[in-house]
């Protein structure tokens, strides 16, 4: 019975879908969505929507109660409930719906045109699957294949004559017997690794790391629709780098300088001790506002992406965050040694308005 | 807490149909279902129907009842069904008393259906009725396509109460809202008599002229509809250009809104009626002595006031028993009316005894207007401590305004009228002699919402394809409101074009 509900109930999804669309550059400005998924949906505030009517004006009109009380007592705002011509209380109704976070990520792909992931080429990464598929004469007797065991046993005594149509008795002997075997699949690798790195030196205040919040709720939203298990790692750096958690990396707050090699340097040896590239698909993500320490740790960092990060990564995506200190050199030095770099991308993010296109362009490769 | 097995509640049904019929309660057979609280969502959804129309709004529904039942904000003990026979749902985890209570209000609802003078003209197939339209409408959503047909019945939700509720009681067709006849105004102009000797006297040819012209601008006055048509749905249905799936459609949403009207008149006393039944079925014969506290706790939470929103089942109930205290005891008709004193009124004793008699009565002749009108008395409204708020603009809070029963009764009347919609007719279909539809909204000193009148007259060009005026009152100045298809416009109207 529930069934004929679910119909209406999946229009009403689309219908919801079309709105978050049209929303979705709002959302990604103001970063309303983070900190509102759990482990597979995010609830998403929308305007209620209403079919339009004729309508009375009933906000100053009020109408009519009961209890006790002198003229001038306030009695709370009087919400309508649908019974019955009571009033209806005034400002704008939200109400949350919650929404698949695959299903934001394919919302979010259509409104961004993002091209799907392609995979690595497929003997760079391999996984062994098994599954119990084939059929053995050999096995343990867990596995024995009821079905097949019988008909084994039905054609063997048909065929000698020891099948009784008055009294059909099966009785199956060793050979008859029939198990399920494991067959081996190959497939691509489906995890992926998520490096975060962040500069929190003095110059990166509370605004700029809610940018990167926020970027970082949609580029996890859409990794984690693309491959199967991915996993997020967090490292901070001002003059000198640190893995953290997610909490810390969000809210940390350092001062001083900026080394980023310091930051590559750690990345580096993390992928290399932790996360090789043969079994992960990698992808770094590096937000700072650019104001590298002079003294070739440019260079330093140029030789590090060149040597080790981009021939491991999928991508590596450059987010130059402005702050009031201005924004820095490091993505032109970056541009001008990795100009034709496949898997790197940079974009300037000079305020919350270019989120979108910077997320669209991170994305926006297919790697 | 138990919950019922089938035979059990079998038992229990037989038991309290019993008691409602010795009460002198007259209902259809009701069929009773057992759902689980999301198959009830689901009938809820509906409209209390097990099928509709194939519509996103129903899932909405759905999904905001599913959302408040999680959250343990609300609970639905049971759906009846305005048919015959009636259907009614029943909450399968409902206790045992919960249940009876149920049982017993759905058997109050099944007689107020049955015998209210404004139920008598509603369908009462509707089951079979509702199922139909959902097989009408999912073939034209294979024919053309489903995001077309409900794009249209989005446009036709919009307009849905645009019908005339006291029209249940006239006949079908009104001979002159038929379309005019595009005739030439007649030529010849009636003469006075006289003898052809003194015709150019009697009828001198100047005269002749004013006559014609008077009778030619008689004829270009000439209006159509020739009066206001109050059900819009009907006039559209008959006069707009389209197709037949979506005149079809159309006139499915009137005829579900027809259906629907007479349980938005008649909430208060429907609700107030099986809720004054239910409680005299449970105390004076159903209850058990251990149940007494589950039901005085359902019952009370059933009829809980709350401030600045009127109980429906609450103010029903209450007139209800005030009524039948009134005719028992003797105090209505003229003499009473007309005593001045206050202490004698109070203490006014007349052996009458027909106060049950009278509530049949009144459930059997009354909507919720007249009901109203008829019986909240001025020591109704002080007893139960009535009264009006209004918004406070300063501190932007709902404040009590006023506990004056004139001030009272005009404000639950100015809601119950016209089902609480706005008054909206149309007054012409040929406006500026350009086809363009023009309505009129009823100005009763409220103004319309003029974003939702915005998007409803989008809906209305779509379904008359012509621009489409409303004349109304916004910040206190009369206006016409204009959709021509691509802008909004509005217009002020000086006094004699309002009038």
């Amino acid at each position: 019975m529930v069934q004929r509900i679910e119909r209406d109930l999946n229009r009403f999804r689309h219908v919801v879908r079309g709105l978050v669309k049209k929303e979705l550059r709002k959302f990604m400005v103001t970063g309303e969505l983070v900190g509102r998924q759990g482990r597979e949906m995010v609830s998403i505030p929308i305007r209620q929507i209403e079919i339009p009517t004729f309508r009375h004006e009933t906000r100053r009109f009020g109408g009519v109660g009961q209890g006790d009380g002198e003229p001038g007592t306030p009695i709370g705002r009087a919400e309508t409930d649908g019974k019955g011509p009571a009033g209806d209380s005034p400002g704008e109704h939200m109400v949350e719906v919650e929404v698949a976070l695959d299903e934001l990520a394919r919302i979010m792909a259509e409104e961004l045109e993002l091209p799907n992931i392609r995979p690595k080429s497929k003997d760079a990464i391999e996984a062994e699957h098994g599954r119990f598929t084939g059929i053995h004469k050999n096995g343990p007797e867990s596995l024995r294949h009821f079905r097949r065991t019988f008909r084994e046993a039905l054609k063997r005594q048909i065929a000698s004559g020891a099948y009784d149509f008055a009294h059909p008795v099966i009785v199956p002997i060793k050979d008859d017997k029939r198990y399920r075997a494991r067959r081996t699949i190959q497939a691509p690798e489906t995890n992926a690794v998520i490096l975060y790195l962040m500069d929190v030196s003095g110059s990166m205040g509370d605004e700029q790391k809610d940018v990167v919040r926020n970027e970082s709720f949609w580029i996890n939203t859409w990794l984690r629709h693309q491959y199967k298990g991915v996993v997020t790692r967090f490292i901070v750096h001002d003059a000198e780098a640190r893995e953290v958690d997610e909490h810390t990396f969000f809210h940390t707050r350092e001062s001083g300088g900026t080394r980023i090699s310091s930051a590559y340097q750690l990345a580096a040896d993390l992928i290399e001790t932790e996360c090789p590239p043969s079994e992960f698909n990698l992808y770094l993500f590096h937000f700072s506002d650019g104001d590298n320490w002079g003294g070739g740790d440019t260079q330093v960092c140029v030789k590090l992406l060149a040597e080790r990060l981009l021939p491991a990564a999928n991508l590596f995506c450059y987010g130059q965050v402005a702050s009031p200190y201005g924004s820095g050199a490091f993505i032109n030095d970056l541009s001008s040694a990795f100009k034709s770099v496949d898997n790197v991308v940079l974009a300037e993010i000079g305020s919350r308005e270019e989120i979108y296109d910077s997320i669209k362009k991170f994305l926006g490769k297919g790697r | 807490m138990t919950v019922l097995d089938q035979e059990h509640l079998t038992s229990l049904i037989g038991e309290i149909e019993d008691y409602a019929r010795a009460y002198g309660l007259d209902f259809f057979p009701v069929i009773f279902e057992m759902l689980d609280y999301e198959g009830i969502n689901m009938v809820a959804s509906y409209g209390g129907f097990p099928t509709r129309y194939p519509h996103w709004r129903f899932g909405m529904q759905y999904e905001y009842m599913q959302k408040s039942y999680g959250y343990g904000l609300h609970k639905i003990y049971e759906m009846v069904i305005n048919n015959n026979p009636c259907y009614a749902y029943l909450l399968n985890s409902n206790q045992i008393v919960d249940q009876k209570l149920v049982i017993a209000h759905v058997y109050a609802h099944c007689d107020f259906f049955k015998n209210n003078a404004y139920f008598k003209n509603t369908n009462r197939r509707m089951m079979d009725e509702m199922a139909n339209h959902g097989n009408r409408v999912a073939d034209y959503m294979s024919t053309y396509g489903r995001d077309l047909v409900e794009d249209f019945i989005d446009v036709c939700s919009s307009l849905e109460n645009l019908i005339d509720p006291n029209a249940l009681f006239e006949p079908t067709e009104r001979r002159e809202d038929r379309a005019p006849d595009d005739a030439p105004p007649p030529r010849d102009v009636a003469r006075l008599k006289s003898k052809s000797y003194m015709d150019p006297f009697i009828n001198p040819p100047a005269y002749l002229e004013q006559q014609r012209k008077a009778q030619e601008e008689a004829h270009a006055r000439q209006q159509f509809p020739s009066r206001p048509a109050k059900d819009v749905l009907r006039f559209l249905i008959e006069y707009a250009p389209l197709p037949n799936w979506k005149r079809d459609i159309l006139s499915m949403i009137r005829e579900e809104g027809y259906y629907f009207a007479p349980q938005a008149q008649t909430k208060i006393m429907n609700e107030g009626w099986a809720s004054y039944w239910h409680e005299k079925i449970m105390t004076e014969k159903a209850l058990r002595a251990s149940e007494l506290v589950d039901f005085a706790d359902h019952h009370s939470s059933t009829l809980a006031v709350h401030p600045g929103q009127l109980n429906p089942y609450k103010l029903g109930y209450e007139l209800f028993h005030d009524i039948e205290r009134r005719w028992n005891t003797g105090c209505f008709g003229k003499d009473y009316d007309e005593c001045d004193d206050i202490a004698r009124k109070a203490a006014w004793k007349r052996d009458a005894g027909e106060g049950r008699e009278k509530i049949f009565q009144v459930r059997a002749i009354y909507n919720d207007m007249t009901f109203v009108d008829e019986f909240l008395t001025e020591e109704f409204c002080r007893q139960h401590k009535l009264f009006t708020y209004s918004l406070n603009e300063r501190n932007g809070r709902y404040e009590i305004a006023d506990r004056d029963f004139r001030a009272v009764k005009e404000k639950l009347l100015f809601q119950l009228t016209n089902l609480g919609h706005p008054y909206v007719t149309v007054v012409d279909a040929n406006f500026d002699n350009r086809g363009e539809l023009y309505l009129k909204h009823r100005f009763d000193g409220v103004e319309l919402r003029t974003d939702y009148a915005k998007a409803t007259m989008e809906a209305l060009y779509r379904v008359w394809t012509r621009p489409v005026h409303v004349q109304t009152v916004s910040s206190e100045a009369a206006v016409v409101l204009t959709y021509d298809g691509t802008t909004h416009r509005e217009r002020a109207l000086s006094a004699a074009e309002a009038a």
